[in-house]
């Protein structure tokens, strides 16, 4: 018999049942909740007279429509301007209540980006099975739990059963080996493999990243890692449990501690692919190749290194494909062939649960200590995935270098990662952003997204076009 | 659910690789608690000219002529006809919840992304995969024959085409049992309440330390 996937491992402990036509009754162990994707899943619990399973294995906290300066903030409810965003997260709130689930509020000190919440909280554990109705729910992989996104119909059905009726993926291998660029960071790499295999490589699969380079990543960039899974098609991306992992996880509130601490760690560090583990799929990646990386268009495969071009259209065998730059290039209203050194930014987006931990601040405030924003550059804005991680940050001084370069300082929350909130880029601006998606409309009507590590948009703030921070 | 039954319709061709949760239906909409009447705002930045609001009189906007959804050969369409990675993106379930209030009960195309693709069918949505060179053929077709019609018969598994010929598909088992009866997920998944009762209290005595509560 051949080994097991750590998938295929964490998927067999929570199989509940298995039935004939392949779908498979599971089991999860904590549900994260949000005020955007479950307003119609509690509506539907109370229509149908039905009440949470176990309600203790949900966690709630709003994060998408919440404002970020401070002003507003501090007015709590009050200080969100739109109605429509104002009954949502009053929603969640309600919901909450009434089905007895535990909830941070949008002014609880903990309250963050539910995806930079739920590891610092001790919420997410290894092994565990984690969904939310949040695409980037991939991220919680990194602490090698399996962990998806789901829609509000799933929301509703785990409320009420504890379970989901799924089919299993199929097992991929991505391995990075060799050793990282000074200046090349987890980002970088992760858009490099969606650069490899595109935005659908990873449909119908589970991602495991291994290698050296992901074993030598702090936990914070595994997550960073993880979180863009689904980008490349994948819903669910995981990486295997060490030490490392065991370290970060110790001590945070909802992690077992002494004897049970023992005990958990001894089984949470066989987590892991056996050896001679069969994936369906295997793709290599060579550290030393990987240069900073920025995407160009209007889906996150359309990447160059920073020493790169913007395709030219007309090189483009494939027709579907020259059709799809061709329609890029327009939105972004760049030619084939500009340098992407050559591309003005008229904002600066630092934040998102792919990149607001701390690690995240500290990496884009050593770029611009004692600098400037450049004056093509209109707003320039970090904001903390975490009021702990905006705690942390401000113990350290980060807020005031961030400022003192002209950087604005921010409440948490997703903000203009997405922009339900009043976080919005302009139409036809272009944005170094180290979120996750360059989609058309993304971080606003018409704004023009190009994504990047915290470093690079750090830099591109300062220089007001994109640079190669590891000529800095 | 209401039961699905055969589908016979207008094609419409959405001619683009890669369309995004954001495209069908972008973010501002998302913060309706209700999961209804999302139809008047799917593609919106692509459907009119103007920014949309949840709140718009979306009748006095202007509309986009260029967009195949206000061409006046594909309106009433029932089919929608796409490309590679369609539905790629977050996993709103208002992107299906807009399809199918405007009126899709059928999107065909070349691949869909997982998330998307699974959300179709708790909406009574099918999504059918078919070969890049089917698609293409059919892209042809509708292009050429002005209200160019399918019919998809979901329990056959036949797409049948107006001369007559046929196009077979594979679905789910389990999933097309659901959509032909209409039923409830949450309710049978009950069934089984027993299994998950047993389950957990057999994985609380293995892994205790999952059950920790705030």
């Amino acid at each position: 018999m051949t080994g097991k996937t750590l998938y295929d491992k964490i998927w067999d402990a929570h199989l509940v049942k298995q039935r004939e036509d392949g779908t498979a009754l599971i089991y999860i162990d904590r549900h994260l909740v949000h005020e955007v994707t479950s307003p119609q899943a509690f509506e539907g619990l109370r229509l149908a007279g039905r009440k949470p399973w176990r309600a203790g294995a949900n966690y709630a906290t709003p994060d998408h429509n919440v404002p970020t300066t401070t002003a507003e903030r501090s007015q709590g409810l009050a200080g969100i301007k739109d109605r429509v965003s104002k009954l949502q997260v009053a929603t969640l709130d309600e919901n909450c209540r009434e089905f007895g689930i535990f909830e941070l509020d949008m002014n609880d000190q903990r309250q963050g980006i539910l995806h930079v919440v739920g590891p610092e909280q001790g919420v997410t554990l290894p092994g565990m099975t984690i969904v939310c109705g949040d695409s980037h729910t991939s991220t919680h992989g990194a602490l090698g739990a399996l962990a998806h996104g789901i829609g509000t119909s799933e929301v509703e059905h785990v409320l009420a059963t504890q379970c989901l009726m799924q089919k299993k993926m199929k097992n991929m291998l991505v391995r990075v080996d060799g050793n990282l660029q000074a200046g090349v960071t987890a980002k970088d790499v992760v858009l490099a493999i969606i650069g490899k295999i595109g935005t659908a490589g990873g449909t119908g699969y589970t991602i495991e990243f291994a290698g050296d380079v992901i074993r030598s990543l702090s936990v914070e960039g595994r997550m960073t890692i993880c979180n863009m899974a689904i980008e490349a098609g994948a819903r669910a991306g995981l990486i295997a449990v060490d030490a490392a992992t065991l370290e970060y996880i110790k001590g945070r509130p909802l992690a077992p501690s002494g004897e049970q601490w023992q005990q958990a760690a001894q089984a949470w560090i066989q987590l892991r692919s056996d050896a001679d583990a069969q994936f369906d799929l295997e793709v290599t990646l060579q550290a030393e190749h990987i240069e900073p990386q920025v995407t160009w268009g209007t889906s996150p495969e359309m990447v160059a290194p920073v020493s790169g071009k913007v395709p030219d259209p007309e090189a483009e065998a494939d027709v579907s494909k020259r059709s799809s730059i061709e329609q890029a290039l327009q939105y972004m209203g760049l030619s084939g062939g500009t340098n992407i050194q050559d591309i003005k930014l008229d904002c600066v987006f630092i934040g998102s649960c792919t990149n607001s931990r701390i690690e995240d601040l500290r990496e884009a405030a050593a770029i611009v200590e004692g600098k400037q924003v450049a004056a093509n550059v209109e707003l320039a804005m970090v904001v903390p995935g975490s009021g702990l991680v905006k705690k942390q940050a401000e113990a350290e001084g980060l807020d005031q270098i961030f400022t003192a370069a002209g950087l604005q300082w921010r409440e948490p929350g997703c903000s203009m990662c997405l922009a339900m909130n009043a976080d919005q880029l302009g139409e036809g601006k272009h944005c170094a952003s180290t979120s996750n998606r360059n989609f058309e409309g993304r971080q606003g009507f018409g704004g023009r997204t190009h994504l990047v590590s915290p470093a690079m948009a750090a830099a591109a703030a300062i220089h007001g076009h994109f640079v190669d921070v590891r000529k800095l | 659910m209401r039961k699905y039954t055969i589908e016979k319709g207008v094609v419409l061709p959405l001619d683009r690789s890669n369309v995004d949760t954001d495209f069908i239906i972008p973010k501002q909409f998302l913060k309706s608690i209700r999961r209804s009447g999302f139809g008047v705002n799917l593609f919106d930045e692509h459907r009119y000219l103007d920014r949309g609001e949840p709140d718009a009189d979306n009748s006095q906007r202007p509309v986009n002529p260029d967009f195949v959804l206000n061409q006046v050969r594909y309106q009433g369409a029932s089919i929608l006809l796409a490309r590679d990675n369609f539905g790629c993106g977050s996993s709103r379930e208002h992107a299906p919840w807009a399809l199918e209030d405007y009126g899709f009960r059928v999107i065909l195309a070349s691949s869909f992304a997982d998330i998307f693709f699974n959300n179709c069918f708790k909406n009574g949505l099918l999504p059918i995969v078919l070969e890049r060179e089917t698609i293409a053929s059919l892209f042809d077709a509708v292009m050429t024959t002005p209200g160019y019609e399918l019919s998809v018969d979901l329990a056959a598994q036949l797409i049948t085409q107006a001369d007559g010929s046929t196009l077979a598909f594979e679905v789910d088992a389990f999933r097309k049992h659901c959509l032909l009866n209409g039923l409830d997920d949450i309710a049978l998944t009950l069934e089984d309440a027993e299994d998950i009762r047993q389950f957990e209290q057999r994985w609380q005595q293995l892994s205790p330390w999952y059950f920790t509560s705030s």
